[in-house]
């Protein structure tokens, strides 16, 4: 592999990380609360979708186009959407205390559904193109940082990105801080490994649970915008989230519930995802088998910190079970 | 903590006790509530989208799962194909079953599924015309089962010894088995299109025979066989009790003397049979071919499908029905829209939402104050 190959590697496998990244980010958040989220893959997608609904109100309105707006608009529409199809998840499975494998699956259908439903809605709208696509959007969004041009190999594998890049780190070191080093990350962790024990010591377990299962919905939303809205340049596709949707949950196991260790577990994930299409000398048969990776890996690290039992590398005593009073 | 006052205590607007046990008859009436109103709210949406008014929406769907009176001619084919559809969701909640109910969260039905497809598929390029087609046809049926066993059973076998967490692990063998399945294609395709359409589409080897002309029947007689089979192995069999009391408590199985591990891997091993008989069904008795996306999902489904009748192979029959219909009646309403197959996915998660919700009022009672607070509390 020659040095420019190799660089424009590390760059797409750092691109696709940040869609991972938030979307485990968001999940970790909900884990810890005890919430086994997976609606993960239908949430990033409605967050795409939302995104790609503000990015054609904004486009077809008589505003003057203005890339800050734009961006401003689609991360708000992008929040909203994921809120509220996280609400139905935390409404059901926190308050009527339904069992969460299933309501999270049933989200993934309903998300993954309604965005491809609203994405072909919009495709009609805009003249039945095969794909809805905001290239204005798409490049305020790819703007990389302003004196990363100067700055040769370093400015391309450091700043060459969207600055959702540098939010999505961003966001993972301060959840990682919050979870680890505050009050509140003591309470949540508490909620999520004994919420009996927590209730008793007078935390909210119900309240602890919708606020983290919001707000990491809102984050894994996030990567379903980065990756509709940067990755992909504000271009719409269907399905195509799932799989980056169910890599997210995968790469909160990779990373041992740990927003740190995700942002390098994304960048491995992403790496491992696009190395087939820079080993030129493999067929296109083998570049299809190496997509196998990420999955065979994400099985390895299960079975490996299953077998070492480590308690600091467990998941959350509690994942995955409702919490009732009356049944302590 | 000194400064903290204690709040006078009051009762608080809403509180939610456990029922002991909700009656038969009350509890379908909770379902029929919950289901009517995601079917209210289903054509809604549609109303929505298509403009349509409730009758037409109702007689649109309902001609897309009987067909129209015109074009029947002997058998109703369309009819057949809807049944068809339903047999095989509800194949695929009868195998997943087992392992849930002793609480292995097998979400790795679609994967199952398809590795068992891929078996059949392989075995059918390779071995068609070499051998005599029932001979083929018992070999696929093998194979499959073995292979969809062997999906299974690996999370299953790492649950056991080092209680791996099945969820996740189950979950990724999916999408090593879509891979293998694009791997597969991309090696036996030459024409590039990455597509290999009808597979042995002249010849007919490894297609399953017809039954009364149609080769669907000879599908929905195993999967009623399977059915059958499934309600007396969970209900009246030893292992099917050994099952239940794994799920309801590992301690008190371990307790009498159950060999856990034992009963997790053989269970999961059935469960995975099942899925892999699926795939050959799939591929010998309907499509006869081969995709990443054959099974369509229809994994996932099945997971609630078989949450939703609480186990119970009998109710799995109208629930799977329900779920087919409601997606098959949906598509063709919305068919002349030019919007998205996806309002079937859409319909499927209301109506799943709605009936997991109903649970909560079966189990749980809800309490209103009776009383207004006094002032000044």
């Amino acid at each position: 592999m020659s040095f420019a190959l190799l660089v424009t590697f590390i760059q797409q496998a750092i691109r696709l990380s940040s869609t991972l990244l938030l979307g485990s980010t968001g999940e970790i958040i909900t884990e810890k609360s005890g919430n086994l989220n997976l609606g993960t893959p239908g949430i990033m997608a409605s967050g795409a979708i939302s995104g790609i609904v503000g990015a054609y109100f904004y486009t077809s309105s008589s505003l003057t186009f203005n890339p800050v707006i734009s961006i401003l608009i689609t991360i708000l529409c992008s929040i909203v959407g994921s809120l509220l199809i996280t609400l139905i998840y935390c409404f059901l499975t926190i308050t009527l205390k339904t069992n969460q494998n299933v309501t999270g699956l049933a989200l993934t259908t309903f998300g993954v559904g309604i965005s491809n439903f609203i994405g072909s809605l919009i495709n009609q709208q805009m003249g039945g193109t095969s794909v809805a696509a905001f290239p204005e959007i798409g490049k305020a969004y790819r703007t990389p940082l302003p004196f990363a041009e100067n700055l040769g190999v370093f400015g391309d594998i450091f700043l060459s990105y969207g600055f959702m890049t540098y939010l999505a780190i961003i966001i993972a070191v301060a959840a990682g801080f919050v979870i680890t080093k505050t009050r509140i990350g003591l309470n949540l962790r508490s909620v999520g490994e004994n919420p009996a024990t927590a209730d008793a010591a007078g935390v909210n377990v119900s309240r602890y649970k919708y606020v983290a299962t919001l707000i990491g919905g809102a984050v894994s939303g996030l990567g379903g915008l980065y990756y509709v809205m940067d990755f992909a340049a504000a271009n719409w596709q269907n399905n195509i989230l799932d799989q980056f949707g169910w890599l997210s949950v995968a790469l909160v196991i990779f990373a041992v519930w740990r927003p740190n260790f995700a942002i390098l577990g994304s960048i491995v994930f992403g790496a491992l995802y696009v190395i087939g299409s820079f080993l030129l000398n493999l067929g296109p048969k083998d570049q299809e088998l190496l997509k196998i990776l990420p999955y065979v890996v994400t099985i390895l690290v299960l079975v490996f910190i299953s077998m070492r039992d480590k308690k600091e590398n467990q998941p959350p005593e509690s994942l995955g079970l409702s919490y009732f009073r009356e049944e302590r | 903590m000194t400064e903290t006052r204690i709040k006078q205590a009051h009762e608080p607007l809403i509180r939610i006790t456990k029922r002991d046990n909700m009656g038969l008859k009350k509890s379908a009436i909770v379902y029929a509530v919950g289901i009517f109103a995601a079917l209210i709210f289903s054509s809604l949406l549609i109303i929505l989208v298509t403009g349509l008014k409730p009758t037409e929406i109702f007689k649109a769907m309902y001609e897309g799962v009987i067909g129209t009176p015109v074009a029947n001619m002997g058998i109703n084919k369309k009819y057949v194909e809807a049944i068809h559809a339903a047999a095989i969701l509800l194949c695929i909640s009868l195998a997943v079953t087992p392992a849930f109910k002793m609480k292995f969260w097998n979400i790795g039905a679609e994967g199952q599924v398809l590795v068992g497809c891929l078996a059949s598929a392989y075995c059918m390029l390779e071995f068609g015309g070499k051998m005599d087609n029932t001979v083929l046809l018992i070999v696929m049926l093998l194979t499959s089962i073995l292979f969809g066993m062997l999906w299974a059973l690996l999370p299953a076998i790492c649950k056991a010894l080092w209680n791996t967490n099945e969820t996740l692990f189950t979950l990724m063998m999916n999408y090593v088995a879509m891979t293998l399945v694009s791997y597969f294609i991309m090696v036996k395709d030459r024409s590039g299109r990455s597509d290999l359409g009808i597979l042995n589409e002249r010849t007919g080897y490894g297609y399953l025979p017809e039954l009364f002309g149609r080769s669907y029947y000879f599908n929905i007689l195993i999967v009623t066989v399977v059915t059958v089979l499934m309600f007396i192995y969970l209900k009246y069999s030893k292992q099917g009790y050994e099952i239940s009391v794994v799920g309801e408590s590992e301690n008190t199985a371990r307790y009498i003397g159950i060999n856990v591990k034992r009963v997790i891997m053989r269970t999961v091993a059935i469960s995975g049979a099942i899925c892999g008989l699926v795939g050959f069904m799939i591929v010998a008795g309907d499509k006869h071919s081969i995709k990443s996306a054959i099974v369509g999902g229809q994994g996932f489904t099945a997971i609630m499908v078989s949450w939703m009748s609480k186990f119970n192979p009998i109710i799995m029959i109208p629930v799977s029905m329900l779920i087919i219909f409601l997606n098959i009646g949906s598509k063709y309403a919305t068919s002349a829209f030019r919007v998205d197959n996806s309002i079937g996915d859409i319909l499927t998660a209301i109506v799943i939402f709605s009936i997991i919700a109903c649970e909560f009022f079966i189990r749980y009672k809800v309490n209103f104050r009776k009383t207004k607070r006094r002032a000044g509390k």
